[in-house]
């Protein structure tokens, strides 16, 4: 990928660019690199007399160690979750973005209209909705029932005792549903790139098509799916709204606990220290697959 | 493109529809729900027609007026997130400049950051500064996160410009504000918009940043959660059915635009 130091096409100017980046910057330092700094220096502190919202900063490195051994269970839950709703996410992402860049012809901007639409609703009233369709009594459960194929959803654990609200599969089915989009966007844009005479060479040369996708395409599209699996991955492992509305409310995850300790419990430390460890785990994994997929100069 | 076997074309079709399917029935199951005539306090389970939601979606006047709020931070915020997202795009976009690997890892670095990270950072800030939390923190987080959003949409489009038409509008004599008006700002703008529409959907929508910074401040999302496990009116299906046939509609005119002008 070109870096913007060889960009033929950038131009030279004194002072205008930095100009027309300072507003931004000022913002961004002042409200997203200050506040890091200051979520840091609360995950080594200890709170005050109980009673009193003050902490003090004392190198409390403890926050951190309870924050695994009290919260490991939850972190690990959320990954997991994270993990298989990325994965599905993909697979699911990747067949409907290929159609839409290659298939569908002049129709390419509506249908990715459609795609946005459901960005338009709130989110929460969809994770509702699944509420109504994942019910004892709803819709899924219904059809699964009439074509007798409960036992073979419960032996696959798809359903826990016949029923899918309150188990890790509505969770999992919430957190797909609210982040498709986010998978489907980059596969999209980088398939889209892909010049079709491609298509037509490699297949003049006798390539069959798996070997054109396998050699061709899916390489060609790496860099979407990375930037799809990262977009779904990192805001899932976060989120605990789908646990909220669709999962049993005894295995909470890590996201819930954060928010929890902040603005109920009032454990600032110890929730800073959580939160900052759900950072560094998620980094150290975002470092780890571009290593292994190739693309560190994604950005 | 020929020899394509013609299963996998086939295949390709169904699972297409079958996610476009799974995409729309949440959407459809909400609609639907928006004349349901609820006995409990959920609107959940299916139990009578009624077209009484529709008749009064304003009736209940909590929901309303966190609506009301949410339109309102996401109008402040979006302008503000728009104008300094914009202007560093320009910069990055357009200008050689020093460090810009760095800004645009930062801008990266913003949009990624976990939700719950940004919303606990935040809410140590204003607790370590002790300052107040409502309206005007909603809106400084809401601008936080539209910005990076607006900053590298902008950014992507200003790569597809052509800048020659800048020099060649100045080398027919035209003074720079005027070229940036006619030339510049025409070429970026539908970049702008679409990251201004997006922006609003994302802020509008936001739950779990604003709950760390709010206070007192109640925003749709924060209404409709604090309930959901509580109790929940048809109304609200209503307001949110509002909100998507105006998402709707502002879609199908963009690409209706985007057709007549290039026809």
């Amino acid at each position: 990928m070109a870096t913007d130091a060889d960009d033929r096409t950038l131009r030279q100017a004194k002072w205008a660019p930095y100009l027309l980046a300072v507003p931004a910057l000022g913002f961004i330092y002042l409200f997203f690199l200050v506040p890091l700094v200051t979520l840091i220096k609360i995950s080594l502190s200890e709170t005050g007399q109980r009673g009193s919202s003050r902490v003090d900063f004392t190198w409390e490195w403890s926050n951190f160690s309870k924050a695994f051994t009290d919260f490991g269970e939850h972190l690990v839950r959320a990954l997991g979750y994270a993990g298989i709703t990325t994965i599905v996410c993909i697979l699911l992402a990747y067949p409907l973005a290929y159609f839409i860049a290659f298939k569908v012809g002049r129709w390419r901007n509506l249908l990715l209209g459609l795609v946005m639409v459901p960005f338009f609703t709130s989110f929460l009233l969809r994770t509702i909705a699944w509420q109504s369709l994942f019910a004892d009594n709803g819709p899924l459960l219904g059809v699964a029932e009439t074509l007798h194929l409960i036992g073979v959803l419960d032996a696959l654990q798809i359903t826990t005792d016949g029923k899918i609200l309150n188990t890790p599969t509505a969770v999992i089915g919430g957190l797909v549903y609210n982040f498709l989009p986010f998978a489907l966007l980059p596969i999209y844009v980088s398939l889209e790139r892909i010049p079709t005479n491609l298509f037509d060479a490699a297949s003049d040369l006798y390539s069959p098509f798996a070997n054109t996708f396998r050699r061709v395409i899916f390489p060609m599209s790496l860099p979407g799916v990375f930037a799809g699996t990262l977009l779904t991955f990192i805001p899932a492992s976060g989120d605990f709204i789908n646990q909220h509305l669709l999962g049993d409310v005894n295995k909470p995850v890590i996201g819930g606990v954060i928010q929890a300790r902040f603005l109920q419990a009032g454990d600032y430390p110890t929730a800073a220290a959580i939160s900052l460890v759900l950072m560094l785990i998620i980094t150290v994994m975002v470092l780890i697959y571009s290593r292994l997929l190739g693309t560190e100069d994604i950005v | 493109m020929t020899g394509r076997p013609r299963l996998g074309t086939v295949a390709l079709w169904i699972v297409s529809i079958a996610v476009f399917v799974y995409l729309f029935i949440p959407l459809i199951t909400i609609a639907v729900f928006t004349f349901n005539e609820p006995t409990t306090k959920f609107n959940t389970t299916w139990e009578g027609f009624t077209f009484d939601n529709w008749l009064h979606p304003f009736s209940e006047s909590s929901f309303t007026d966190a609506l009301i709020e949410s339109i309102k931070v996401a109008t402040v915020a979006c302008v503000l997130a728009t104008i300094l997202g914009s202007l560093i795009a320009m910069a990055l976009g357009r200008y050689r400049m020093r460090g810009s690997a760095a800004i645009n890892l930062l801008i990266v670095l913003a949009l990624t950051t976990p939700e719950i990270v940004m919303g606990a950072s935040l809410f140590t800030l204003f607790f370590n500064f002790g300052a107040d939390r409502g309206f005007g923190t909603v809106v400084l987080a809401h601008t936080l996160f539209c910005l990076s959003f607006v900053a590298l949409t902008v950014k992507a489009r200003t790569r597809g410009m052509d800048w020659s038409l800048e020099d060649a509008a100045m080398d027919l004599g035209s003074p720079p504000m005027r070229t940036f008006w006619k030339v510049t700002f025409p070429g970026i703008l539908p970049g702008v918009a679409g990251a201004f529409l997006l922006s609003i959907a994302l802020s509008i929508d936001d739950y779990i940043i604003t709950s760390f910074v709010a206070g007192p401040t109640v925003t749709f999302p924060r209404r409709v959660f604090d309930s959901a496990r509580i109790a929940l009116p048809p109304q609200v299906h209503v307001l949110a059915t509002m909100v998507m046939l105006v998402a709707i509609a502002i879609i199908v005119a963009a690409s209706l635009g985007r057709k007549e002008r290039r026809a």
